[in-house]
């Protein structure tokens, strides 16, 4: 845990922590993107803590940022599970919704995908290859043609073939666009005339700063985001964006993505989590 | 973008304007909100602290040579805006074009920070200006990025190589050899090699884009960057300029809502200019990056710069030149030079993109974002239901006339009517301005009448009772 463990090495021995070792505690901190507001919540809890369980109630501060909710994959017990996977451009969606397919697919459910992003260019086509390379079916429409229409289109067919999940890719959009969000409240809308959205996964990229709290915010504003799949976390960034996001509005993050093949997937592990944030 | 970052100055001036003479202490308190601005927007804690130290300085000097009486925040705000220029790269910077064509422009980014859409926008930029771009399918990683760029070449009229079929199969470093070969071979001016996004953590994929390079020696590597982009920007851009190396620097998404702080300490710690950014999902939505007006921006004074050209490039020489000489021969502003101009409009872009460049934009950034886009639309397709008849002469337009119009657009009357009102309005307004003796050649930007129809519409969006009363009271 090494962005505390200097701190810690100091205050037990009879070094001061100077000026300067503040200065760069404060600078990791800041560098792992958790906002400056729990960077200086952080600081003040350490020029509190005793020598003896300094790191210990550094990383329960951090932790009691954490959602409380269930990081579950929330299902519909009464039929198919719908799953909208939402978020910003590049963030990792389609493989997103690809690898979390592969994953439920070998829990032994059922599992069809849409191909619901019709707007950038060979999108379809993306999700359709990963579609072969894991064995899922994938619903697709025309490239250019109603979002909408193709999730309405594989809520229909999930119905028919009785599969027990549904996962439905969109198209990337920034949140502070307003025509695009009303599209994907859209999508969510007529999907629901079928069965509901049991779940609202939105990707968040651990490269990403600040801004994934307005992500966030804005986002389940319209769409009532469930969980995040926070994607990319294999670089290094290391992702304090998805703690300030825990932290501000109790989204809870449910997936980690950290590579390009299927198998780079996995279910949420806040300690691991928090202790890579430190390290 | 940089709008939330561009508040914050604003108000940090104006209670510095607001003081007589100014301090060294006002100085400190300046400095400390700066520097919490430049944190919350994602800037790189070495760059805001020198940043601010160096201002700080400047500012502290300034001051204390400075007689009483003139201007001292003006003076402040000057230094910051210098500042600013500085870390932004100063001057734009241009392409180098080679000597020996085809000049090579490589891209290299993370996976998702947009270089595929981005090919397709560069090379559409430097065709429009004559060149010759060839559009080479270098990322043979991800699932059906080849494909994705023959479609956005397909859609721009660019030819693309793209030897391999991609998704894993297929050598990168060939490709690209083969695309410069290529495009000797048929002599293309220019050529864009699009890269498979990497991470700089990724020995293995760096050495790759090392090799891409020693292959293609291109005249400019441009490192592609995610606007929304966190404080890794430092650590990824530095193993970028190791790992590869690059000239300069493209901003992507800047059209969200990020405070781009990542630019900040790109630019200011590579030392590489950001060249370009794009600013939208249309292909068209790409422009130079100008240090100088994106300071502007930053510290609230608007664009107006870029609101110009963007206006230049829509209204075409004809329009102007008609709309020009009917202001000048005391002919009415009809309704047809108002559709004109409404169609001119939408080809500059989203209004809130236009409202955005305007000088205190930041103050206003609420309404600019919840611009309601359709009014336009609306407005136009009432124009639209009228005859050519009806659009010269409104006069004509009785109650029957009107409520067909009504119909026809999927309006109803009373907006119909409203319309009218106000054209009547600017109508009579453009005729006042020319009798006080207001020079001409203020055709292109007429734009007060479409200004007037578009109205910000506020909408409630909160789902907090509390919130919401408060939005709207």
């Amino acid at each position: 845990m090494g962005l505390f463990s200097k701190f810690i090495a100091k205050i037990k021995g009879e070094n001061s922590f100077t000026t300067s070792d503040w200065q760069e505690l404060e600078r990791e901190l800041l560098a792992s993107d958790i906002g400056p507001g729990l960077t200086q919540e952080l600081l003040a809890m350490a020029h509190k803590v005793k020598s003896e369980n300094a790191e210990a109630a550094l990383i329960q501060t951090l932790t009691s940022h954490l959602s409380q909710k269930s990081r579950q994959l929330l299902t519909n017990p009464d039929g198919t599970t719908v799953v909208l996977v939402v978020g910003v451009n590049g963030t990792g969606k389609t493989t997103s919704v690809a690898k979390l397919a592969a994953h439920i697919k070998r829990s032994g459910a059922s599992i069809i995908v849409a191909a619901g992003d019709t707007f950038r260019a060979a999108a379809v086509e993306q999700l359709q290859t990963w579609g072969g390379r894991i064995g899922v079916e994938v619903i697709a429409g025309k490239a250019n043609g109603d979002p909408a229409s193709v999730a309405y289109d594989a809520a229909k067919r999930a119905e028919e073939i009785l599969a027990d999940y549904l996962v439905i890719d969109t198209a990337g959009r920034l949140h502070n666009k307003s025509d695009l969000m009303n599209e994907l409240e859209k999508v969510k809308r007529v999907v629901e005339k079928t069965s509901p959205v049991s779940e609202v996964l939105l990707t968040i990229d651990a490269t990403t700063g600040q801004n994934g709290l307005a992500q966030a915010r804005i986002f389940s504003e319209s769409v009532n985001v469930t969980g995040i799949i926070l994607t990319k976390l294999d670089g290094s960034a290391r992702g304090g964006i998805a703690l300030a996001i825990e932290s501000e509005l109790g989204i809870p993050i449910k997936w980690i993505g950290t590579g390009e093949s299927e198998s780079d997937f996995a279910a949420f592990d806040p300690e691991a989590y928090i202790s890579g944030l430190l390290s | 973008m940089f709008d939330s970052l561009s508040s914050r100055f604003s108000a940090t001036f104006s209670s510095l304007r607001s003081r007589g003479k100014i301090s060294k202490d006002d100085i400190e308190s300046m400095s400390g909100q700066i520097r919490q601005a430049l944190l919350e927007s994602d800037v790189a804690l070495e760059v805001v602290d020198s940043f601010v130290l160096d201002i700080k300085e400047k500012a502290i000097d300034a001051i204390a040579s400075m007689q009483a009486g003139t201007n001292q925040a003006n003076a402040i705000f000057e230094i910051v805006n210098a500042s600013l220029v500085e870390i932004l790269g100063g001057q734009a910077r241009r392409v180098r074009f080679s000597k020996n064509p085809p000049t090579v422009i490589m891209l290299a980014g993370l996976q998702g920070a947009g270089k595929t859409t981005l090919a397709g926008k560069l090379a559409k930029f430097y065709a429009d200006q004559g060149n010759t771009p060839l559009l080479v399918a270098s990322d043979l990683q991800r699932p059906n990025a080849v494909t994705q760029l023959q479609v956005v070449g397909a859609s721009i009229a660019v030819p693309v190589f793209a030897p391999e079929p991609g998704n894993g199969v297929g050598d990168p470093v060939k490709v690209a050899k083969a695309g410069i070969e290529f495009a000797k071979a048929k002599q293309y001016n220019m050529v864009i090699v699009d890269t498979a996004g990497r991470l700089g953590v990724d020995a293995d994929l760096m050495k790759q884009a090392s090799d891409i390079r020693d292959a293609v020696a291109p005249d400019e590597i441009l490192f592609v960057v995610d606007a929304m982009m966190g404080q890794d920007a430092v650590r990824t851009s530095q193993a970028f300029l190791t790992g590869v190396g690059f000239d300069g620097v493209v901003l992507t998404k800047l059209d969200g809502d990020a405070r781009g702080g990542a630019a900040l300490s790109i630019a200011s710690i590579t030392k590489r200019p950001i060249m370009f950014a794009s600013t939208g999902e249309k292909i068209s939505d790409f422009d130079i990056f100008y240090p100088d007006r994106m300071a502007s921006r930053i510290l609230g004074m608007g664009d107006v710069a870029t609101l110009a050209e963007a206006a230049k490039k829509a209204f075409d020489g004809d329009t102007s030149a008609k709309l020009e000489a009917k202001f000048a021969s005391g002919e009415d502003f009809t309704l047809e030079d108002f559709l004109d101009q409404l169609s001119a409009m939408s080809k500059m872009g989203s209004m809130s993109k236009l409202l955005g460049m305007l000088p205190g934009a930041g103050a206003m950034r609420k309404e600019i974002e919840n611009f309601d886009e359709g009014e336009i639309v609306r407005t136009r397709a009432i124009v639209e239901s009228m005859t050519p008849s009806e659009r010269r002469d409104p006069k004509t337009l009785n109650g029957s006339r009107r409520a067909r119009i009504a119909v026809g657009s999927g309006r109803r009357v009373s907006e119909v009517n409203t319309l009218l009102e106000r054209f009547s309005a600017a109508q009579k307004m453009m005729k006042q301005v020319r009798q006080t003796g207001m020079p001409a050649g203020m055709g292109a930007p007429a734009m007060a009448p479409p200004k007037n129809q578009a109205k910000p519409k506020k909408r409630s969006k909160s789902g907090n009772p509390a919130k919401r009363a408060l939005e709207e009271s």
